[in-house]
């Protein structure tokens, strides 16, 4: 019954997204100052250094317990449903901020991350990759794409946890330190 | 191959130029095919002839990844979130809208051919006159007071969507001297999973500009390319109101085992 289709091609996002795709309250996941909130915060830079001003990012996540939740309404948020997605665009200085909450590990033994989704004006087609939260470094350890990665790059997705309590991960889509992107579809 | 060439918006070089670039990656990609390789079915995220693609593209090979736990599964969007008048883009302000009216109609599918239901399409585009809204958008053609350009749906049961708008027009931008976008209209999509997330351009049947674009142009797989192209559809087209044009889309994947419940999308089978 199922047939195999070949995919319909991405595209750039483009220099006009900005009055279309992002929306009021897209980086609050959770309310700003409720209990337990962290800031995932980062600058995007090009392959010069250059803080990159249109760029938008999108983040999918568990919630604090590790649970994938199936909630509508990230589009008009309600203030109290936690929806699990986010999307913000990189501002003047190609800097995002999120507001959310630690996602729990899946499983047990499991290395919690986030799932990003990365669009630029620019950039071809999206780009996905993963921010991990830097605590657990015996399930760090045991990742299976963590450790599918040379020490140099394995760092380009672990957030760095900063005194205030929030994460701090830079993405660069080119050069020294460029972030590790993933592909899904391909084999092994 | 004769000066570096310089990531910018400068338009620095002129259509000669970057077209003879989109005609060496092209034949290079035919020889390539040719010699066994595998048709490419997605754009190349190193082209340089789209100039602000060169300082933004990855040098390192995307890394395989196997997905796991969240991105088996993609965020949840209903009427909540998105008003059905949404898909409407000529009903927006006092009056109507100039140009071409056309309903462009679809159905979003999963690599297997599954429709994708209760999942959010977000479109934007140029007005009638090939301008956009944003502020950044210096072309010198007039706004329409009665467009915004930017619409949204859910898709129903059965994957799909449907849009009523205005054609937009081609247009002009920096990439090089006298650089002109084939009249599109940007889409974005999620399927059931994260790793089908989409963002891509819709473009109209015979634009003598697809030649000429590198954003066309660097999916370099005509079968590729023409994905992107809408069909006309005159069963659609309603008499003295709206052209009718269809496109879908297909996502990849998915890589997650479903069941059967899932199967029937969010709307579940009694709509």
């Amino acid at each position: 019954m199922s047939r195999s289709l070949i995919p319909t091609p991405g595209q750039t996002v483009g220099p006009f997204f900005g009055y279309a795709l992002p929306f009021a309250k897209g980086g609050e996941l959770v309310p700003p100052g409720s209990p337990n909130s962290v800031q995932l915060h980062g600058t995007v830079y090009d392959g010069n250094g250059t803080p990159i001003p249109d760029a938008l990012i999108e983040i999918w996540q568990a919630d604090e317990n590790g649970n994938v939740v199936s909630e509508t309404g990230s589009l008009v948020r309600d203030g109290y449903t936690f929806t699990g997605w986010g999307r913000i665009p990189a501002g003047n200085t190609g800097k995002y901020v999120f507001t959310t909450v630690n996602p729990g590990a899946t499983e047990p033994g499991k290395a919690p991350f986030f799932a990003v989704a990365i669009f630029a004006r620019g950039l071809m087609n999206r780009l996905f990759t993963r921010v991990y939260l830097p605590e657990d470094s015996e399930a760090l350890e045991k990742d299976a794409l963590l450790s599918s990665l040379e020490p140099a790059r394995r760092k380009t997705l672990i957030a760095e946890r900063l005194a205030d309590g929030s994460l701090h991960w830079d993405i660069r889509l080119q050069g020294e330190d460029e972030t590790v992107f993933l592909d899904f579809n391909s084999e092994a | 191959m004769g000066e570096p060439v310089k990531s910018s918006d400068a338009a620095a070089d002129n259509q000669a130029i970057v077209s003879r670039e989109i005609r060496d990656i092209e034949e290079g990609y035919r020889a390539a095919l040719s010699a066994g390789q595998p048709a490419e079915t997605q754009p190349r995220i190193d082209y340089a002839p789209y100039r602000s693609s060169i300082l933004r593209h990855p040098t390192k090979s995307l890394h395989h990844a196997d997905p796991e736990t969240i991105e088996l599964y993609s965020p949840a969007f209903g009427h909540q979130d998105v008003h059905a008048l949404e898909s409407n883009l000529t009903i927006q302000h006092g009056g109507e809208p100039l140009g071409e009216r056309m309903v462009l109609r679809g159905k979003v599918l999963d690599g297997d051919g599954r429709p994708v239901a209760g999942q959010l399409v977000e479109i934007w585009q140029a007005n009638s006159a090939g301008r956009y809204i944003h502020k950044r958008d210096q072309h010198p053609a007039p706004l329409d007071p009665n467009f915004t350009g930017v619409g949204r749906c859910i898709t129903g049961p059965d994957g799909s969507y449907e849009f009523l708008t205005i054609k937009p027009g081609a247009y002009p931008w920096k990439n090089h001297l006298n650089a002109w976008r084939p009249a599109h209209i940007h889409f974005s999509l999620f399927g059931t999973e994260f790793t089908q997330r989409i963002v891509t351009q819709m473009y109209f049947p015979g634009d003598q500009l697809f030649p000429l674009d590198p954003i066309y142009q660097s999916i370099v797989d005509q079968d590729a390319r023409d994905r992107l192209v809408a069909r006309y559809n005159h069963d659609l087209t309603s008499p003295e109101w709206a052209l009718g044009y269809e496109w879908d889309i297909v996502l990849t994947g998915p890589k997650r085992t479903w069941t059967e419940n899932e199967a029937y999308g969010e709307q579940g089978d009694n709509e």
